[in-house]
């Protein structure tokens, strides 16, 4: 199936792996159709042709009781034709050995068995096998292209909704407040925070300038967090249509010389932690680079607050009324 | 400008993260450094960064940053979070058993050079 040699866009390559794991998300049963003819075992093959012509399908199962016992497709009647034998009932020409699949199971499921075995159809059966549906090759791409037009709408609609934020509510100064607690020590964890808030400030409709230097500033700010706090600490954003103001608290151990610790290459870092490649003694000085403005208050045994801003000009501020800023680039 | 799929070919790379089409990739400029805060400040967006870094931190940065990949040398790999770490925020992370400098020796001479 998969040709390597086959040339897929970045953005196919996306959509491709989406479906990958719709494929895991959606069951059979959310995609299989429902209104399904059923043949009883003892109807003559001639009636059945009638059924797929007036149904327009090209199978059917065959059941008894309610209990699936086998499958009648269009092959079997054409062996029943050359064999002048459209007389006969159906209990002869179908296929009992019925493949099935649970409906719910994920998609996956029924994608494995269609291209280990060249079938075009499985009835679905519930927990107690009783038939539920049939699923067919269609149905799975119907149902998936469903899921990812949802998919899409969703994130229009959220970013539609956060973009109109500033303008729906009406106030003398409306502003946005995002906080994240932020613990000592978790370095698997970290730039967690400053990813989720670059996420959010494309979202809210900033440049991808903007959200790029706010990332970077918060990061060296989250790390600080890990590394140097004594109990962790929070970062608080507060986000306005003209300016973003980002704040880290925590309650020590503070810093003893604070032009000290603005100076490229200098760190209190322990040597396991430059191991992992932090405590360069640049992070400070990345910071100051990528905001407008910052601040910094410390003193030992008292903790630190460092305070950073970073304002839009006019053809960059967050909210609707700026068109520019309507890009989907990220 | 090399594409990523002529780097991937010529230095023999190991994709460890998701196959994309890496023909129509082309990275603006190269950058290397294990300190991450040095990276921060020092490598351009859609560049590829060489380090010897396998842990997590290192997908943070690239996606901050909008990285078109890493290059993990001297052999060190990141551990299976990180590499799904790095699909989720479609950083591409490349292995190497060579060294830093061999790598970047290669990459320079293939025209990716740095500002």
């Amino acid at each position: 199936m998969a040709n390597p040699e086959r040339v897929i866009t970045d953005g196919a390559a996306n959509m491709i792996s989406r479906v990958e794991e719709l494929a895991y998300e959606l069951t059979i049963g959310e995609v299989m159709s429902r209104e399904l003819k059923t043949i009883a075992p003892g109807t003559k093959m001639g009636d059945v042709m009638e059924t797929f012509r007036q149904a327009r399908i090209s199978g059917a199962p065959v059941v008894s009781n309610g209990v699936l016992i086998g499958i009648v497709s269009l092959e079997d009647l054409i062996r029943a034709l050359r064999e002048s034998n459209i007389e006969a009932p159906v209990g002869e020409y179908m296929t009992r050995q019925v493949m099935t699949v649970n409906g719910a199971s994920p998609l996956i499921e029924a994608l494995k068995v269609f291209e280990q075995r060249h079938i075009g159809r499985l009835p679905v059966v519930d927990d107690n096998n009783k038939l539920a549906g049939i699923i067919t090759k269609g149905d799975i791409t119907s149902g998936v292209m469903r899921a990812l037009q949802y998919d899409y709408q969703e994130e229009e609609v959220r970013k539609y909704r956060a973009r109109h934020l500033f303008e729906d509510i009406i106030s003398d100064r409306t502003s946005l407040t995002l906080r994240y607690k932020i613990k000592h020590g978790e370095f698997a964890h970290g730039g967690n925070a400053s990813s989720h808030i670059k996420k959010a400030l494309l979202r809210l409709g900033a440049s991808p300038q903007i959200a790029r230097r706010c990332g970077i500033a918060i990061y060296e700010a989250e790390m600080n967090l890990i590394i140097h706090s004594t109990n962790g600490g929070m970062i608080r954003i507060e986000i306005e249509p003209n300016q973003i103001l980002m704040e880290t608290l925590d309650d020590g151990p503070g810093i003893a010389d604070i032009a000290l610790a603005m100076t490229p290459g200098y760190s209190t870092a322990p040597d396991s932690i430059r191991e992992l490649g932090f405590g360069a003694g640049m992070g400070l000085k990345n910071i100051h680079r990528c905001v407008d403005d910052m601040y910094l208050d410390s003193a030992p045994g008292r903790g630190t607050r460092l305070e950073m801003r970073i304002y839009m000009q006019s053809e960059e501020q967050l909210g609707e009324t700026n068109h520019a800023n309507t890009t989907r680039d990220h | 400008m090399p594409t990523l799929q002529e780097i991937i070919d010529r230095l023999e790379l190991k994709v460890l993260t998701v196959k994309r089409d890496f023909t129509e990739v082309t990275p603006t400029s190269g950058y290397t450094s294990d300190l991450l805060s040095c990276v921060m400040a020092g490598a351009q967006k859609r560049s590829v960064w060489v380090t010897l870094q396998a842990h997590a931190n290192i997908v943070a940065v690239a996606a901050l940053l909008d990285l078109s990949a890493i290059i993990i040398t001297e052999g060190a790999m990141p551990d299976p979070s990180s590499i799904a770490k790095a699909n989720e925020e479609e950083i591409n992370l490349f292995f190497t058993t060579r060294s830093t400098y061999t790598i970047v020796g290669e990459l320079w001479e293939m025209g990716l050079k740095a500002e």
